[in-house]
Parts: C-alpha cells; sequence; structure tokens
C-alpha cells in the first residue's frame, strides 16, 4: 500500500515524530528501570503497572513548571537551544530504513546527511551553555565542543572505512548489501577487513561520547559541574534536552545497528522484517543504559588522549587496511 | 606578584602574564560535590585551579562553646554530632579524657565492645565514603552497594544503642547497656558477610581502568604536607607514614589485638583509597578478635552519681575514621567543663587542600577532595 506522495510524507512525519517522542519517554523508563536493576533496588513502581505511567507523570510536572529564563541570558538563543538539539534528531531519522519498505527517504547521501544534522546536536548544547551566562555551563560548552571534535574524526575515518567496504552511502542499499545471515553482516565481513570488529567498537565509543553519554558524559558531569550547559534550564526547557540526548542516542544505535549489525536483515536469511531492526536497536540501546551504571566517569584529558592517541590512529589503520584488502582481493 | 594579584582579587578576574583572564568559580555551599555546605572559592584560568580558597562556617555550632555550659555527662551526646558518621569513636575519645581526669575504672568487657562497636562504625563510615568518593567520579552504582552493606552495621548498632547515627551508647566508666547473644551472632555473621563483599569491589571497582585512570598519580599530598598541615589518618598512612593513634598512642584494648595499620607510600589519590579499602579488612579482623576474647562481666564500673573532673588540663586522642580526633578539657574543679577543646581530622585534612589543589583540573581537584573525606559538620563542629 502506498499513499499518494503529500499524503505519505505526512504519515512518515507523525510517525517519526511519534516513534521519538514514545521511545525518549520510554527510554528514561528503562533507563531509571535498567539502573535501579543494576543497583539491586526496584526503580519506579507507584505511577501505574511498574511505573509504566512515570514517564507521562514526568512530563506532566516539567510542562507544568515556569520557564525561567535567567535575567542575564541571551534569552533568543536560550529558547531556541533545546529546539535546536531535538530537531535534527528528527532529521536524521527521515533517512532510517526500518523496514524494506518502512523509511521516510531513501536518499542516496543518507548517511552523510545523518552526520550532517548529527553536528548540529553539539552546536545547539554549546549555544545552551553559553545563553545561559553561568559559568559551570560555559565551562561545559567548552568541554562539548573539543570532546566532538575529538571523536568526530574517528567516527569520520571509521565511516569512510565503511563506505568503501559497501561502496554506497545510501542507507537502504548498506541494508541491502548484508543480506543473508549473519555472517553477512559488516562487523562480521573479514574479508574486507580483518579488523571489522574493532571498527564497530570504535564507532560504539563515539556514539557514547558524541551523545555526551556516560563513561564520557563531561557536559553535564554532575559531580563537577551541577548540570553543566543544562544547570540553568527549567521545566521543559531542561526536560527537551532530556528527551534529545534519548533521541540522538536512538540516531546512534540506529547507524550502529544499519552500518554493522545488517538493520532490519534477519541473521538467519529469513524472515526479515522491522522487528529484527528494532530488536538490534534496543539491543545497542541497552548496552548504552548498562554502560552508563557500570563505569565511572572518564577524566576529561583522558578522554581527549583516548581519541587522539588510540582511536584515531587505530581507525586510520584500520582505513589502509581496508585499502589494501580491497586493492588486493 | 601573581599570588598576591589572585589574593586581592575578589569576585572578579585578573588578566595573567601570559593574557589569559582567570575568573572566580563558586564551589558550594550547594554543590553537589562538597557533599554538604562546605564552599570553595576557586580562581580558575580555564579548568586549571589557580587557588582554591575554603570558606567553611556554613554549618557552625559551636560545639565547643555548648561545652561550656553544661555539665561533662550531658555533653556526651554533643560528641555524637560532631562527626555524624563516625560517632562511636567521637564519643570513645570523650569518655577516654574524662575517665582519664576523673580517674574512672573500666570494666575490661565495656573496654573490648566500645572497641567492637567502634569498629564496625569504622566500616560504616568508610563505606558512605567509598559510595560517595564514587560518586564524585561519576559512578552511581556502588553508592548503593555500599549502603546496603552499611544497613546491616547500622540494624546491628541499631539493636544495642537505640540509634541508628548519633550513638550515645558509651558512658563514664562503661556502657550504657550490655550486648545480648544475638548482637555478638549477627555481628560475627556481617564478618563473614563482608570480606566477599571487600572482595567484590576490589574486583569491580578498584581494579577497573577508569578508576585507576583517574586516582593513581593524582593530587599528590606527601608526608611534608601533612606534617605542615597536620594531616592524619588515611591521608598521611597514604603518604608512607605508618601514623595511627591506636598503635602510636595505644589506648582501650587496640594493643591486645593483632592488626595491620595499612600504608602506601605513593602519596595519590590511589594510595588513599587502597588505605581505607584494606581498613574494612583491618577492622573486620578486629571485630572478629574481640568478640572471640570478648570477656565475661559487667559493662559499668564504681561511677559516682555526679562525675566531677578535678581541676586541671586532660587531652585524649582517638583514631577516627577520618583520622586523629583528639578532645583537650581544662577542668577548674566545678561541675561544669571550663574549657572543651576538639581536635578534629577533618578540618586539618581540609586545610591542606588548598595548597595541594593548586594548578589542577577541576575534575581532578574533585577527585583529591574526595579522597580527604571530608565530612563539614566536622571541619565546622
Amino acid at each position: 500500500m502506498t499513499l499518494p506522495e503529500p499524503f505519505r510524507l505526512l504519515a512518515y512525519l507523525a510517525g517519526v515524530m511519534a516513534f521519538v517522542g514514545v521511545n525518549a519517554a520510554y527510554l528514561v523508563w528503562v533507563e531509571r528501570k535498567g539502573a535501579a536493576r543494576f543497583q539491586r533496588r526496584p526503580g519506579p513502581t507507584e505511577v501505574g503497572p511498574a511505573g509504566l505511567l512515570q514517564p507521562l507523570a514526568d512530563a506532566a510536572k516539567l510542562l507544568s513548571k515556569q520557564l525561567l529564563v535567567p535575567p542575564d541570558a541571551d534569552r533568543t538563543l536560550f529558547r531556541v537551544a533545546p529546539v535546536l538539539v531535538m530537531a535534527p534528531a528528527l532529521m536524521c531519522l527521515a533517512t532510517i530504513p526500518f523496514g524494506k519498505t518502512l523509511g521516510a527517504r531513501s536518499l542516496d547521501l543518507g548517511l552523510v546527511m545523518v552526520f550532517a544534522f548529527g553536528s548540529i546536536n553539539v552546536m545547539a548544547i554549546m549555544l545552551g551553555g553559553w545563553a545561559s551566562r553561568n559559568k559551570y555551563a560555559i565551562i561545559s560548552a567548552a568541554r562539548i565542543v573539543s570532546q566532538n571534535v575529538a571523536y568526530e574524526i574517528p567516527m569520520m575515518l571509521v565511516v569512510i572505512t565503511l563506505i568503501m567496504v559497501t561502496g554506497t552511502t545510501n542507507l537502504q542499499e548498506i541494508v541491502e548489501d548484508q543480506a543473508g545471515g549473519f555472517w553477512k553482516w559488516n562487523v562480521f565481513n573479514l574479508a574486507a577487513n580483518p579488523l571489522m570488529p574493532v571498527t564497530f567498537v570504535i564507532f560504539f565509543i563515539c556514539m557514547l561520547a558524541e551523545t555526551n553519554r556516560a563513561p564520557f558524559d563531561m557536559a553535564e558531569a554532575e559531580s563537577e559541574l551541577v548540570a553543566g550547559a543544562f544547570t540553568e534550564y527549567a521545566g521543559m526547557g531542561f526536560g527537551v534536552f532530556f528527551m534529545a540526548e534519548y533521541a540522538n542516542i536512538l540516531v546512534g544505535c540506529s547507524l550502529g545497528a544499519i552500518l554493522f549489525l545488517g538493520g532490519w536483515q534477519s541473521p538467519f536469511g529469513i524472515l526479515s522484517g522491522v522487528g529484527w531492526f528494532l530488536l538490534k536497536l534496543y539491543a545497542l540501546v541497552f548496552t548504552v543504559v548498562w554502560v552508563r551504571w557500570t563505569f565511572p566517569r572518564t577524566q576529561f584529558y583522558g578522554l581527549l588522549n583516548l581519541s587522539w592517541k588510540i582511536l584515531i590512529p587505530v581507525s586510520l589503520g584500520t582505513l589502509v587496511l581496508t585499502c589494501i584488502m580491497l586493492k588486493i582481493f | 606578584m601573581l599570588l598576591e594579584k589572585l589574593q586581592s582579587a575578589v569576585g572578579a578576574g585578573v588578566i595573567l602574564p601570559d593574557g589569559h583572564e582567570t575568573f572566580v568559580l563558586n564551589l558550594g555551599p550547594q554543590h553537589p560535590a562538597t557533599h554538604g555546605v562546605l564552599r570553595v572559592k576557586l580562581t580558575m584560568d580555564g579548568e586549571y585551579i589557580l587557588r582554591a580558597e575554603p570558606v567553611p562556617g556554613y554549618i557552625h555550632r559551636m560545639q565547643e562553646k555548648m561545652g561550656e555550659n553544661r555539665s561533662w555527662s550531658k555533653y556526651l551526646p554533643n560528641t555524637s554530632r560532631i562527626d555524624y558518621l563516625s560517632a562511636m569513636t567521637y564519643t570513645h575519645a570523650y569518655v577516654l579524657v574524662v575517665e582519664r581526669a576523673a580517674g574512672i575504672e573500666v570494666p575490661p568487657r565495656a573496654e573490648y565492645l566500645r572497641v567492637i562497636t567502634s569498629e564496625l562504625n569504622r566500616i560504616s563510615s568508610h563505606l558512605v565514603w567509598f559510595g560517595a568518593f564514587l560518586l564524585d567520579l561519576g559512578g552511581f552504582t556502588p553508592l548503593l552497594y555500599a549502603f546496603d552493606d552499611r544497613e546491616k552495621i547500622l540494624d546491628l548498632l541499631e539493636s544495642v544503642t537505640g540509634s541508628r547515627l548519633t550513638y550515645c551508647y558509651y558512658r563514664f566508666g562503661g556502657l550504657c547497656n550490655d550486648v545480648d547473644a544475638e548482637f555478638l551472632t549477627g555481628a560475627r555473621e556481617f564478618v563473614a558477610y563482608m570480606r566477599p563483599r571487600l572482595a567484590m569491589y576490589r574486583q569491580l571497582v578498584t581494579d577497573n581502568i577508569i578508576l585507576r585512570k583517574r586516582l593513581e598519580g593524582i593530587g599528590r599530598i606527601d608526608a611534608e604536607l601533612c606534617r605542615k598541615y597536620g594531616a592524619t589518618g588515611p591521608v598521611i598512612r597514604g603518604a608512607g607514614v605508618a601514623n595511627d593513634v591506636r598503635r602510636v598512642e595505644p589506648y582501650s584494648v587496640y594493643p591486645l589485638l593483632d592488626f595491620k595499620i595499612p600504608v602506601y607510600s605513593e602519596c595519590d589519590c590511589m594510595a588513599r583509597y587502597l588505605v581505607r579499602m584494606d581498613e574494612m579488612e583491618q577492622s573486620l579482623r578486629i571485630v572478629e578478635q574481640a568478640i572471640a576474647q570478648l570477656p565475661e562481666g559487667p559493662v559499668m564500673g564504681k561511677v559516682p552519681r555526679v562525675v566531677k573532673v578535678p581541676a586541671g588540663d586532660y587531652y585524649h586522642a582517638v583514631e577516627a575514621a577520618r583520622g586523629r580526633f583528639a578532645i583537650r578539657i581544662v577542668s577548674d574543679g566545678k561541675e561544669i567543663p571550663y574549657r572543651i577543646k576538639l581536635r578534629t581530622p577533618s578540618f586539618s585534612n581540609l586545610s591542606l587542600f588548598e595548597e595541594a589543589s593548586r594548578g589542577m583540573m577541576l575534575p581532578d581537584a574533585l577527585a583529591l577532595m574526595g579522597s580527604l573525606d571530608l565530612v563539614i559538620p566536622d571541619i565546622d563542629r
């Protein structure tokens, strides 16, 4: 069934927004429940069965709060920043193929577009921190920029390696190339590059750093910078930042699932479909939550050292190795 | 020159010789890392600390002055509210100094029970530090595991003392009541339970690569700095000096017990971390031995109805969880003290923060502060 073009786009617009909205809300619940299980406590239980209505209660609380703008703040930027964090994540999801025919747009430059919009996120958090006129927020903004510059590079090197293997930047085509069982997935594509699993690990680490998740959550480092760039945000201003964090995790994990784990392809070659994509996506999201509640935060220069001294050389190495392998075979 | 300029700058930044402008960052009194109402005024060059000026006093309760307007025994509950995390050792110091001054004999069973409860209290205090320190480093989960273990100690101590945090169990000449068999079995079970837990913490937390990278070589405090500011406890033992009041000025029944003083000479945050982790193990050993040696008999010696301390100047120190805690009392022979002076370990340990944190990055300085294990009411008292 295909709808006429304008209706199809509207349907996808609503669909993507609903997907992000529901996920952002319920990933908070998953995070809280997950954290609770790691810490041997029950987590939210009061609102609804197993605390399932907790996100709605949280949203109602945040929405009913006054939107305070600090008197010294740059009012326009201060208000625009949360929107600027949220919007690119929605844009990125427009290119993500959820299933064989389920995807808003199959762009030839899909992968490039995801990264183009993904980078806006950093700028938006920086703007939010800068506009707050708060010392903690500005330190956090400065950290975010240097952290993201450092991690964008290995991320890009990894992606270039992958583009060389797949020969396309169309996400739908990348997924279709990986059809026919889990040994065809890019993460096990050892013929093109024997270090492919390492590449996947680098991608995952960079994804954690790009989305400012623990152990790389330098930006909000609550024991150092109170709440970092979000310190001055009250009510839903903070809420949108919070949701955007999960929306960005969603984008990052979708990309991981598509590039390395075969997207909506089934691991056995039969019964491929959207279910597999969601399964892989949430497995990665769970890992992100798991990592957060297991490790302490890294030190800021340790984080930069990891990027410049380990991840960039290794990802450059895999890139060169892939070149050689592709040339020989 | 630079320092003078910085000292004169109040609230505003100054231009450094290299063209950078400094700014003043107000850390606290409401900040997640200060664990209480400590305020530190930081003069920063970017993320580097040029000068850290601690501003205590937000929870000053005049504990010393309070001693001058109540009788000797009425001051007893105050001592457990100075460092609320190791209340037992603090009351221990006070009863010891009054017993020394008034010449009161304490039955051996009472002394053994004091040691058992003090050491359990030391473990519970170190567990709070362990959780809070990891929280400072961004690891939230260990806190809840540590509190789970601490809960068992609090339940045990509650069963004999009636309170969970600010114990007032010791009396001049003994204890307010004897323990029952249930407490002793509970304590034995706790020792058996806690050993594998400590092994688990070693595996999961101490050996974590991120934690080691954050603590090793960070926050150097050497023996010289400790001497300069009078830092004691795990801070000086992490600087390679085996200074523990339980051994250097033995009191109570500690000379009869076999335990080690953990010492690490690396002088960094990791050394102080490891000292405290090892101390928990040693405290378990002390509890185990003290229970095995526990003599029968009364828990209260012969004490006059109204304690009178002969005129004079007396002093007694104990090893509290954070270091040397000492009480000096001056009596003029009346029913109320003439003067009470408290020497609290957190105050001395905080004093060196300014010098030790110079030139450090903010997150490292907070790791350093966490490794000092500050309790703010103990600083302000």
